[in-house]
């Protein structure tokens, strides 16, 4: 992923606070298969059946404070990355998640969700921190990634930075 | 300006003198992934096309949460791991042996002032033996496996200061649920807890285990204690000698520091489907409960059976229970069986089930029925934790699981005692 003119947009699906790994991806998945396909067909089914059917790709998950607390389990962001979630937007996230969901490469914003409505119209410029809710015609602040972080994101997760050889020594110390 | 544990910690692992907020790269003393989180971080360690493990040494495999293999899927999972383990030199510990956090422990792999990362969210665990221990993904795992170092944030850090001694029939567990009742799922986000008060002190090893464990239920990074003679003497009884705990200086900085009163706490419960949804026993006493659970990371050692027992003994398990064991160790399983405990479990008609996991995350192994109330020692409970999202969880310590199970509903322990 390249984060220069980076650009999405898609449909909020509206979650609340504390929303755990466990309701993401249920553990009976996690020990059945590594399969990231059918891990995503399971998202969220145990307090949202059929989730997955209902998403378009590209559209983004907006939840409340600690998205994401509870278990390490990474299936949880491979579910909604292969679930084709273009970005994940909440007030705050758990930190496991959080890394997770960095070393993925999949998007995840920290903004003031309550100004998101489900079903709302979302355009979001990752390169520029901006969060566009088309259907309320407001303009959303967004906390931008230490440059650090940045670059893992941008080289599109941390198999990708590893992969390209660099090991850790471009990150500094 | 002085460091907290944490920041003292890092500072040594990254070769430089850093604070909270800096993201670091650092090096790591020991790291270990569990059956539901290896199988990822071998996949992305494969996908990484480096061939050599950097430091296998410092690596640890679990085969804990799934055990024994209930399906060919999961087998293929194990085998996936074992293979690995071998070609890379890993030690793997397999299936029997007991919960990664538990065995982690018993085998001296955890020193004070040690960076530890585990790809399960209870590496908090550690901090009790004065670690920074922290829970991270399989990607990070990988990671790792590649480089030895990792990349890390230094959290600002939270001082809980506990004021007094807990009462009689009033454990570790009650506390560390009321903290979590108190603080919530979100109140340590991102930050390390520095525990601090006489009642450590006074708290065995298992006590404190019981404690860091769940810090992660707040959120936090880390749960880390100081280490007295009590570390010195555990750790002396696993072969580990000389150890060089870390304290915090006194003009150290805290994001908070948290003053409770906890001489007059009773026993707590945190009932379905939050672990920060805690209240006094009281006022869910009676609640009927078709099943029992006594084990996991948090509550499944040997003083945790041994409470039960004493609670247990010439009692029978209500007729309408079934009241479910998972010794968290094989070490605990064989202590156990010498001091007669688990003689008593059975004997009170409990079903004892494969060191590990048991059923606390509901893979397999004692799943409720729609509509069931399940009392366990556990550390979550989040709709659909032990397998059905239709079953409702309350968490509480051994001494009153133990207790509800004699009388088919949520009873207070201290009626026992
Ligand atoms: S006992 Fe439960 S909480 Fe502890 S490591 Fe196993 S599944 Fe996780």
């Amino acid at each position: 992923m390249h984060l220069k003119d980076y650009l999405l947009q898609g449909k909020a699906h509206k979650l609340g606070d504390d929303i755990n790994t466990d309701y993401i991806i249920s553990g009976r998945y996690k020990f059945k298969t590594l399969d990231r396909n059918i891990l995503a067909q399971h998202l969220l089914e145990d307090i949202l059946p059929n989730f997955y059917q209902q998403i378009t790709p590209g559209d983004f998950i907006v939840a409340g404070e600690n998205f994401g607390c509870g278990s390490s389990r990474e299936q949880a962001p491979l579910a909604i990355k292969y679930a084709r979630i273009g970005a994940v937007l909440a007030r705050s996230f758990a930190r496991i998640f959080y890394r997770n969901a960095i070393n993925l490469g999949l998007p995840i914003i920290v903004t003031d969700t309550r100004k998101i409505k489900n079903g709302d119209e979302l355009k979001i410029d990752l390169s520029q921190g901006k969060v566009i809710n088309a259907t309320a015609g407001l303009s959303l602040k967004t906390e931008p990634f230490p440059p650090e972080i940045m670059q893992i994101i941008e080289a599109g997760g941390l198999i990708e930075y590893f992969k390209k050889g660099r090991g850790w020594t471009e990150l500094g110390r | 300006m002085g460091k907290t544990i944490a920041e003292k910690i890092f500072s040594a692992h990254c070769g430089r003198e850093v604070k909270s907020g800096e993201i670091v790269i650092s090096e790591i003393d020991f790291a270990l992934a569990q059956d539901g989180t290896a199988p990822l971080a071998i996949q992305s360690f494969e996908s990484m096309e480096i061939e050599k493990v950097a430091v296998p040494e410092k690596l640890a495999f679990f085969v804990d949460h799934n055990v024994p293999s209930p399906s060919q899927e999961v087998s293929l999972l194990h085998q996936l791991m074992r293979h690995f383990a071998k070609k890379h030199k890993i030690k793997l510990y397999d299936m029997g042996k007991g919960v990664c956090h538990v065995v982690a422990t018993e085998e001296g792999w955890i020193s004070p002032g040690n960076l530890i990362v585990g790809a399960d969210s209870h590496t908090c665990t550690y901090g009790a033996l004065n670690a920074l221990a922290t829970g991270v993904g399989s990607t990070d795992l990988a990671a790792v496996m590649a480089s030895g170092k990792l990349w890390l944030r230094v959290p600002e850090s939270i001082k809980i200061i506990l004021k007094g001694l807990l009462p009689e029939g009033v454990y570790a567990k009650d506390l560390i649920l009321y903290l979590v009742g108190r603080l919530t799922a979100r109140g340590a986000v991102y930050q390390a807890i520095e525990f601090e008060g006489e009642i450590i002190q006074e708290f065995s090893l298992e006590e404190r285990f019981t404690l860091s464990n769940m810090a992660v239920e707040m959120g936090a990074k880390a749960g880390i204690m100081r280490a007295d003679n009590k570390v010195r003497e555990w750790l002396k009884k696993r072969g580990i000698r000389s150890i060089q705990p870390v304290e915090p200086d006194e003009d150290a900085s805290y994001a908070q520091i948290l003053e409770f009163d906890i001489s007059f706490l009773a026993p707590q419960i945190a009932r379905p489907h939050t672990v920060d949804n805690v209240v006094p026993l009281k006022e869910v006493e009676g609640t009927p409960i078709q099943q029992g659970f006594l084990g996991t990371c948090t509550n499944g050692r040997v003083s945790d059976l041994k409470i039960a027992a004493r609670i247990l003994k010439g009692r029978k398990v209500s007729p309408g229970v079934r009241f479910i064991v998972a010794p968290a160790s094989r070490q605990v399983y064989q202590e156990t069986l010498r001091q007669g405990i688990i003689e008593i479990l059975v004997e009170a008609g409990a079903a004892l089930v494969t060191p590990g996991c048991g059923c606390c995350v509901g893979t397999h192994n004692g799943v409720p029925a729609k509509g069931e109330n399940v009392i366990s020692t556990a550390n979550r409970n989040f709709q659909g934790r032990m397998g059905n999202p239709e079953a409702f969880i309350y968490l509480a310590s051994p001494a009153t699981v133990a207790a509800s199970v004699i009388e088919g509903k949520i009873t207070d322990p201290r009626r026992f005692l």
